[in-house]
């Protein structure tokens, strides 16, 4: 069950991916997203879809790894291109009775399929090749600006390493409790959907009371380990920018600036 | 003045200050001294500061320790857990503290590092009263506490962050905390596993990381909340071995609560908890001693200490009650080593295999029906994936109606993967189940569930209903019957259980424990199974709770007929409770046979590291010349056939 999860799954390595400052990386992710939206004539497309092959040869994940990311998504990207093919208006190619394929349908298809891989790419890119641990850290260190106006950057980080703690802790309770209700004639797999959703009561609740069960003990386990908040706190593995940081960014930038500057020159 | 001090010759070089003020009024006066220390192989070197002393020599000191839960609602009453208890822990003493379920141990746990302040008395630890707010820091970094789920106290995602979890708190700098990572999972036996995922560990690693994290911190005290009882014999032994060498060897002091005896024959001092009250304290002689009010207190004695006590009770005297193994061996053989006895040559006692209520049991091994057949059966988890791994290979087995059957393995071996293959939870990748003529498969599915409950480990995880009634029902509404059948039958299941009907109105989640498992185990039993398969039954009760588990199962087996079938860790509910035993290992049976054939291969079972009872064990090392012992499982046969030897050697009746 937890296997077939392949976005957000840590693949452990030694590339300047790996030793890029999660900030970076984060900071990064963000913008390349922005720029994906914004790019629209196909240098650009092919600008920016050979800075993703790039990213993903020098991550050194196997490309196979990074297309299973990309597996459950193909459904979605799948009927959004379809849609796309059917509904845009334009010069007509085919004309099947009441269904009419365009040209600028079949391009904007394209080019959205196109934009979609990218974002997914990109958005794993930084996952696969970034601890959760260190993620959060940069998360951390991302939020603490905002801590003047109320932000708990430390709490929210915290929070969000022990929910990752606990998934794989949770799947498995899950999946226990399901057998144990089954096993006392729970049925989970027929009748309606409303009765089907009912049926996961008897799941749910022990679930929800074993978890709080956990967060009631994990608290306590935190305090006699003298947690009390992130002040004065220090961390095994503190995350710094290095030279590597800059120079990735100011490529980055220069290549990001050829990429949108093209449009311009014209 | 020089002192010894584990081999490393300490000199005591000066009392710098008598110092009072410095950590806390209100303690005796305290001698702090700083010690330097010349390490034998290092003369040349200068002195090093090592640490302080506390000449007290105290741990832990409470006095006249009172705690009250706050009421739950506004009308009902708070639970007072703890109830005058003054008690002193020596520096670097091994202490265990015994109790029941519901007698007060975590509790004591939770005031010794200032989790909770006693309402009335006092706690002092190293010197620092807990209720001392400002010191608290101080205090958590001196005892550390362990607590029993390992799943609940393990905060990072993996190893190594989750040890320097302690450190971070207190404000290292980062290499000492890598210096500090380093040396606490050696001192546990985890080196080489810091980047390991807390849910790839064994529920022994699990605690012993737990430990580690503890020792980061450079503690004094460790206190263990019951730490070991949710582990199987091999996590459980790990523990101890890493608790004792810590003990020994860096002079850490050990509080350890727990309800498991074997634990508790080691320790330096003992202390019984009931009801909220230190009810017997002192070295594990003196406690075990007291057969009577170890028992009262819901606890047991040792086997062989059981043993022996019987003997003395039907007249078999000796001059004292037995702790150990060795002191045992001793002591029997004295008894039965009579200069006429060995010249006769006395052949095999006749052995049976008694019931709870003391008839004889028919061994129905070769004459019975079979109620389950297993044929070559295969199962693996995730097949095709990087997780796949083969759980059970080629799995033939017939259980009889009728049959109490065991199923012992380690962990990983595969029993619940069997088990649940048995009420069709997990279909076979190949091979056959029958149960009771029934297929797994297709529309004969339902039936057959209904023919075979399945109690998991710790069922009561899965009470959920706003009534206990209603929770113990919801099978029984999928059947459709009438209200008045249901009613019947859950008052039958009930009684059985001896779940007392006023508690049928209750919220499941208000229960304790005990009552818990029993409601969830009503919750199977009132489908009328004619197999019941559990899987640990007795995990996390105490000894008291156990063999009333046991006692219900004797019963259903006895007057309903129910075949029973149990997954259990423990040797000796095994060899107490079935007639038959399979041994799993690696997805596979490795032997299947009667109680008896099995708990004979002791060499065997040590392959698949599991052990035999002690007094099977005790019987086995018991080498006296010209008596043949046959194999023993329970205390009842041992009783049994020494009366019998015993008779012979004062009677001299031959046969």
């Amino acid at each position: 069950m937890i296997g077939n999860i392949t976005l957000g799954q840590y693949v452990p390595g030694n590339s300047i991916l790996h030793r890029l400052d999660p900030r970076t990386k984060i900071l990064w992710t963000m913008l390349l997203m922005v720029v994906t939206f914004l790019i629209n004539t196909w240098q650009e497309y092919v600008m920016m879809g050979a800075l993703t092959l790039i990213l993903l040869i020098v991550s050194g994940i196997p490309v196979r790894q990074t297309l299973k990311g990309l597996k459950p998504l193909l459904f979605i990207l799948a009927i959004t291109a379809i849609l796309n093919i059917f509904l845009t208006g334009g010069t007509p190619m085919l004309t099947i009775g009441p269904v009419r394929i365009t040209y600028e349908g079949i391009i904007a298809a394209v080019k959205l399929f196109c934009r979609l891989v990218i974002l997914v790419v990109t958005a794993s890119l930084m996952t696969l090749t970034t601890t959760p641990m260190t993620m959060t850290d940069g998360i951390e260190k991302l939020l603490k600006p905002f801590g003047r106006i109320g932000v708990p950057a430390h709490e929210i980080a915290m929070m969000m390493s022990i929910a990752l703690r606990f998934i794989p802790t949770l799947m498995e309770e899950t999946e226990r409790i399901m057998k144990a209700q089954a096993s006392r004639g729970a049925d989970f797999d027929t009748g309606s959907i409303f009765s089907r959703i009912k049926s996961f009561i008897p799941v749910l609740v022990p679930l929800f009371v074993s978890a709080f069960k956990r967060a009631d003990e994990l608290a306590e386990a935190m305090e006699s380990r003298c947690y009390h908040g992130g002040k004065g706190r220090t961390r095994l593995k503190s995350i710094h920018f290095t030279n590597l940081d800059g120079t990735v960014t100011v490529i980055g930038f220069i290549y990001l600036v050829l990429l949108l500057g093209i449009r311009f020159i014209k | 003045m020089i002192v010894d001090n584990n081999g490393e010759r300490v000199v005591l070089f000066s009392i710098i200050s008598i110092c009072e003020n410095t950590r806390e009024q209100g303690t005796r006066g305290r001698f702090f001294c700083v010690l330097f220390r010349n390490l034998r192989t290092q003369r040349n070197r200068p002195p090093v500061l090592v640490f302080m002393v506390n000449l007290m020599n105290e741990m832990i000191r409470t006095e006249d320790v009172y705690y009250e839960y706050m009421p739950q609602g506004e009308d009902e009453a708070g639970v007072q857990a703890v109830k005058g208890v003054s008690m002193s822990v020596e520096q670097g003493s091994f202490v265990v503290v015994l109790g029941r379920n519901g007698s007060g141990k975590s509790t004591l746990a939770r005031l010794m590092n200032g989790l909770l302040i006693p309402g009335k008395g006092t706690v002092i630890v190293d010197g620092i009263r807990t209720d001392n707010r400002e010191m608290i820091w101080e205090i958590r970094k001196t005892l550390g506490l362990v607590f029993q789920n390992p799943d609940n106290q393990i905060v990072a995602t993996t190893v190594e962050e989750d040890v320097a979890f302690g450190p971070e708190n207190l404000g290292m700098p980062p290499e000492e905390i890598r210096v500090m990572i380093d040396r606490s999972l050696k001192m546990v036996n985890m080196e080489g596993y810091g980047d390991y995922a807390p849910h790839m560990l064994s529920g022994g690693q699990k605690q012993r990381i737990a430990i580690a994290g503890i020792l980061a911190m450079n503690p004094k005290c460790i206190v263990l909340d019951e730490a070991t009882s949710m582990l199987d014999p091999t996590g459980r032994a790990e523990v101890m071995n890493v608790l004792h060498s810590l003990n020994r060897d860096k002079g850490i002091t050990i509080v350890l609560i727990t309800h498991h005896m074997d634990e508790a024959v080691e320790a330096d001092k003992i202390f019984v908890m009931e009801s909220g009250r230190i009810i017997l304290s002192g070295t594990p002689r003196q406690i075990f001693e007291n057969v009577e009010v170890v028992r009262q207190a819901g606890l047991d004695v040792p086997q062989v200490t059981a043993l022996i006590y019987r003997l003395n009770q039907i007249g078999i005297r000796t001059d004292h009650l037995p702790v150990t193994m060795e002191e045992t061996i001793r002591l029997m053989k004295n008894l039965l080593t009579g200069s006429d006895f060995a010249a006769k040559g006395r052949s095999k006692a006749p052995i049976y295999r008694l019931k709870s209520d003391g008839t004889v049991l028919k061994s129905k091994d070769e004459t019975g029906t079979p109620i389950i057949k297993v044929r070559n059966l295969y199962h693996t988890y995730m097949p095709g994936s990087t997780f796949e791994r083969k759980a059970l290979k080629d799995i033939n087995l017939t259980i009889n109606e009728g049959d109490r059957f065991g199923i012992i393995g380690q962990t990983g071996s595969g029993k619940s993967t069997l088990v649940q293959h048995l009420n069709g939870i997990l279909k076979p990748d190949s091979g056959t189940l029958e149960v009771d003529g029934l297929k797994a498969e297709g529309k004969e599915l339902k039936a057959l569930r209904r023919k075979v409950g399945l109690i998991f480990q710790y069922p009561e995880h899965q009470l959920f209903e706003e009534t206990v009634y209603k929770d113990i029902i919801f099978g029984l509404n999928k059947l459709n019957l009438s209200e008045d059948e249901i009613k019947e039958r859950v008052f039958h299941t009930i009684d059985l259980l001896g779940i007392s009907p006023e508690l049928l109105e209750k919220s499941p989640f208000e229960l304790s424990g005990g009552q818990k498992r029993r409601v969830a185990i009503a919750g199977v039993l009132v489908m009328k199974p004619k197999v019941l398969i559990l899987d640990e039954p007795t995990a996390g009760l105490d000894p008291q709770g156990s063999s009333e588990v046991f006692r219900i199962l004797s019963n259903l087996n006895e007057k309903e007929g129910t075949t029973i079938i149990i997954i259990s860790h423990n040797m000796e509910e095994i060899a107490a409770f079935c007639n038959r035993v399979a041994v799993m290992s690696d997805g596979g049976i490795a032997m299947c046979d009667t109680t008896e054939n099995i708990f004979k291969l002791e060499e065997e079972l040590k392959k698949y590291k599991l052990d035999v009872p002690q007094i099977t064990r005790l019987f086995r090392q018991l080498e006296i010349p010209g008596l043949d012992i046959p194999t023993i499982l329970t205390i009842d046969e041992a009783v049994d056939f020494i009366a019998d030897v015993c008779h012979i050697r004062a009677g001299g009746v031959v046969q």
